[in-house]
């Protein structure tokens, strides 16, 4: 078994990749912030108590839209609603762990993390292969905040003709490279992608995330119900 | 409602979204059927997140025509494909999203 601080290291390495994009993300999120009227404090207390760069960027657009607390924050639940999944996914192998232990990991994990360690934590069976994901989602912790104060303290300085935001959605694209090859995931990538974009107008909340996401795994389920190993 | 008061809300439901399932699920509940079907939560989610950043621009409107995003997506995916690499994947999409924009 390796050791505690290798796996964690680990963790590191593995979603090092991943964290070039965020850097552009946390940047515009710092600026889009402060230029929309949150305070230096209360932008930097946003990504210490959130930490997480799609809610953070919603709650961001419907309040400079003026919506109404409610429905703010009954968005920022149902865009994090995919959380559920991720928590589901990873909780297998955390089942045995202290409430400690588990209290710290949920705060910890996010979009990039869960990508890198789901494929860690579904090929080790150490009793410490959650230190993967600890390694993963403290590196994205340290690049959020960082460039969240970047982006508050450069502000204006960065130009916005870029496109860095298309960094984003480049992220999540390069997770699925290997579900590309198969069948069945490409259906329920199509699936996902199309209840997706054609709900984004018309699902209430920003829900339309996670109408996809059960779309796709509705599809998922018809479609291996025939032959149940791929 | 104040802006602090806003922040710690959206904090506590985003929380709480990564913590319910992790702390309610126990390990004997899995099956293989349950994890087949979890091992596509990326699949789905994902493109969840793709499709509407490519597509529908800042003013929530569908847009295909004069859209370079669509076509750097696409060069990334099939660089992804072959290389199988993130970094690779990443590097081509933002570079011909880059040369689209500026150079074409």
């Amino acid at each position: 078994m390796k050791s505690n601080f290798k796996v964690f290291l680990k963790g590191i390495i593995d979603v090092s990749p991943l964290m070039i994009p965020v850097v552009p993300f946390g940047l515009i999120f710092g600026v889009l912030a402060i230029d929309i009227g949150f305070t230096p404090i209360e932008t930097m207390a946003m990504s210490l108590i959130i930490f997480g760069g799609a809610s953070q960027i919603v709650l961001l657009q419907l309040f400079s839209g003026g919506a109404s607390s409610l429905v703010i924050i009954s968005s920022v639940g149902a865009v994090n609603s995919r959380h559920l999944l991720y928590g589901a996914v990873v909780s297998e192998h955390l089942s045995d762990l202290k409430l400690i232990w588990k209290i710290i990991i949920s705060y910890f994990l996010i979009d990039q993390a869960f990508a890198i360690s789901n494929e860690y934590l579904k090929k080790n069976k150490d009793n410490n292969r959650y230190f993967h994901l600890v390694g993963g989602g403290a590196t994205c912790w340290v690049i959020w905040q960082s460039t969240t104060f970047l982006g508050i303290i450069l502000g204006a300085a960065i130009p916005e003709k870029l496109g860095l935001s298309f960094a984003v959605p480049l992220t999540f694209l390069a997770l699925l490279v290997n579900d590309f090859r198969k069948f069945i995931n490409v259906i329920v990538i199509i699936i996902s992608g199309l209840v997706a974009t054609f709900g984004y107008n018309y699902i209430p909340f920003k829900a339309y995330v996670i109408v996809a996401a059960f779309a796709g795994l509705f599809t998922a389920m018809i479609l291996t119900t025939k032959n149940k190993r791929i | 409602m104040s802006n602090w008061a806003l922040i710690l809300y959206c904090g506590l439901i985003t929380y709480l979204t990564r913590f319910s399932m992790i702390a309610l699920i126990k390990k004997e509940m899995f099956n293989d059927r349950i994890r087949q079907i979890l091992s596509f939560v990326p699949s789905a989610i994902f493109p969840a997140i793709i499709f509407p950043a490519i597509f529908i621009n800042d003013k929530g409107l569908f847009e295909i025509d004069d859209n370079p995003k669509i076509l750097a997506a696409i060069i990334a995916m099939v660089i992804g494909i072959f290389s199988r690499s993130i970094i690779a994947t990443i590097f081509s999409g933002l570079a011909s999203y880059w040369f689209l924009i500026f150079v074409v």
